[in-house]
């Protein structure tokens, strides 16, 4: 239907597509390329599959591996920052006895173990604040009006598109002892001291739901748009009321839209270093920025691959679940 | 009952907006502070704009991931179409699962581990094959390649999912070619979604610390690395008044993009009476 109302216009759009194929149709190379191309065996839909396939295979897939590998390395040998592979050539034997070290060393220390903690905790609260945030302001923007909704789904997006590094710049000129929100309560009156909210977990907290409350938003919204209202109205006529309608219908029907949007939000923020880097405490421990800090200013590559291993065993769960998720909504198609 | 639950609605929106979009105002307000103390309001002022402007190393690190951004969102588009159309259009074949999985998990990926691994790639690379010769602005699009195109990909797959395919099957019956089909008929059809991809794409490039940080050489410092070594020491005015500009920047495009898209909107219902009355 829609395909079919589109055509006179996609119609206009295709013949300017059409002249260049003309064109490029009329070059030789492309055609002896393409002969020769399929004497090889080479259809066009193995080049479609293969390029994207290759490329985040060695991209995307073998990094992993070669963390993995470093992961395992020795130390000491790694420390010339630009160096660090030179002795993974070497005798396996030898090295398969030191190779548990760095992961011993992220178990014996007590950092490693706290910060990892830290990350799931600060993770979690940040995540449930998003959907306490996020929940009441996907319904209403699902509820409005058709013509407000795209303006209203618009501003959600707008922030997303300006720079984040930026947004959560802007969060300390209000948090800081001499900042907005300190300055507005001294002007007022209500308290004589200002309250220290910047550098402390609370600033990050704010950080990261104020950075992630879109990816909330956007999955609930999509999911609460696609909800039949029927449903709620067969409930009001059973006698159901308002509450206990949404908590019977519109609740437990949104729970993929919930889940997808807490997913978005939690893995990520895991390993979030930004935000605590700027916002949190020097003590703040974040498991992205310990990996950060033993990389860049430790120069410690083998102990950061490890760092990264443990992270991502901790997300593989998550993760996965994500990407099932994610298969079944682009299946059925509503994202953005 | 009617009353009071718009009221609950139109309260959660107007405070969910405000927190979004606060700290956004903020920095544009105090962009034009005369004082060097941001927060403490000494009178209006352009100065910072005119200082921004004299500020070589930014200019330079703005224009270095212009580049780098157009660069990636073209090759993402490019990656993430065909992956998109494979995952979409092709059905089942054989590692299916696997590049699905591959377009989805940088999505969520925290960033210090993409970035990481990356690096350790290119290291080994330069140590077994020599390239890429040292790190630099091709490390650093190819890193943002990989990771934006898992976005082009999400949206490309979904638009060809919701798309009405019996016109590529006409053509196809018609005779057309596979590319033919997809040249003249698919790729018209979404380019809408293309084009969103690539803005997408250009974005997120524009605007990543972590990633270009682990893969970025000496002398190849990106505009965000050069912020966040500004701002780790504090609040600068200076940054704000960059903070503005994109932000302005940010709502031209978007208002642009409004226009464009209702007058598209306009002319497709336009056609669409046009189809309905043809047909009668």
């Amino acid at each position: 239907m829609t395909g079919r109302a589109e055509s006179p216009t996609s119609q206009r759009l295709s013949t300017g597509v059409q002249l260049i194929l003309r064109v490029l149709h009329h070059f030789a190379p492309h055609r002896w390329t393409h002969a020769r191309l399929l004497k090889w065996g080479v259809t066009g839909r193995t080049l479609v599959i293969a390029v994207p396939y290759l490329w985040l295979l060695l991209f995307f897939l073998v990094p992993f591996i070669i963390v993995l590998k470093i992961a395992f390395s020795e130390t000491q040998i790694a420390m010339p920052p630009y160096q660090p592979l030179v002795h993974w050539v070497g005798d396996k034997a030898v090295n398969l006895t030191l190779n548990f070290g760095n992961f011993l060393f992220l178990l014996e220390d007590n950092l490693y173990w706290k910060a990892f903690l830290n990350s799931l905790k600060v993770a979690g609260i940040s995540t449930f604040f998003c959907l306490l945030i996020g929940y009441p302001m996907a319904y209403a923007i699902a509820r409005a009006d058709s013509t407000k909704r795209n303006v209203l789904l618009m501003m959600v997006i707008l922030p997303f598109w300006t720079s984040f590094l930026l947004r959560v710049y802007a969060w300390i000129g209000i948090l800081k002892n001499n900042g907005l929100i300190n300055n507005f309560l001294l002007w007022t009156g209500v308290i004589d001291q200002p309250i220290v909210m910047l550098q402390t977990d609370f600033a990050i907290y704010v950080g990261i739901v104020y950075s992630y409350l879109p990816f909330m938003i956007l999955p609930l919204y999509s999911n609460l748009e696609k909800m039949d209202l029927t449903l709620l109205e067969a409930a009001q006529d059973l006698g159901c009321g308002p509450f206990k309608a949404f908590m019977k219908i519109t609740l437990p029907l949104s729970m993929p839209g919930i889940l997808a949007g807490s997913m978005l939000v939690f893995i990520p923020a895991v390993g979030e270093f930004v935000i605590p880097t700027l916002l949190g405490g020097p003590e703040s421990l974040m498991i992205g920025k310990v990996l950060w800090t033993e990389f860049f200013n430790n120069r410690d590559w083998p102990v950061a691959s490890a760092v990264a291993i443990a992270l991502l065993i901790f997300l593989v769960v998550p993760i996965v679940y994500f990407q099932r998720v994610q298969a079944r909504e682009t299946g059925g198609g509503v994202h953005r | 009952m009617s009353r009071k639950v718009p009221l609950f609605r139109l309260s959660v929106l107007v405070f969910g907006f405000a927190f979004l979009y606060v700290p956004i105002l903020s920095l544009i307000v105090y962009s034009f502070n005369k004082s060097r103390l941001v927060t403490v309001w000494a009178g209006f002022s352009t100065e910072w704009y005119g200082r921004l402007f004299e500020n070589q190393q930014i200019l330079g690190a703005a224009w270095l991931s212009l580049k780098i951004a157009a660069i990636n969102a073209t090759g993402a588009v490019i990656l993430g179409t065909l992956a998109g159309l494979a995952l979409a259009r092709f059905g089942q074949f054989r590692g299916r699962t696997i590049l699905s999985s591959m377009t989805t998990a940088p999505l969520v990926m925290p960033e210090v581990i993409t970035g990481l691994s990356l690096l350790l790639l290119f290291v080994a690379m330069e140590q077994i094959i020599g390239w890429p010769a040292g790190r630099g602005v091709t490390t650093i699009t190819i890193a943002h390649m990989t990771f934006t195109m898992a976005y082009v990909t999400v949206i490309v797959q979904s638009r060809l999912a919701t798309m009405d395919d019996s016109l590529e099957e006409a053509a196809m019956d018609l005779g057309a070619r596979p590319a033919k089909v997809f040249f003249l008929i698919t790729l018209p059809i979404i380019a809408p979604a293309l084009l969103s991809g690539w803005l997408l794409a250009f974005t997120i490039s524009l605007d990543d610390l972590v990633i270009a940080s682990f893969v970025a050489g000496p002398g190849s410092s990106t505009l965000p690395m050069v912020i966040f070594s500004k701002v780790r020491l504090g609040v600068s005015p200076d940054i704000n008044a960059l903070a503005s500009i994109m932000v302005l920047l940010v709502a031209i495009g978007v208002v642009i993009a409004g226009i464009l898209m209702s007058r598209q909107e306009k002319t497709r219902q336009r056609d669409m009476q046009m189809a309905i009355a043809e047909n009668q």
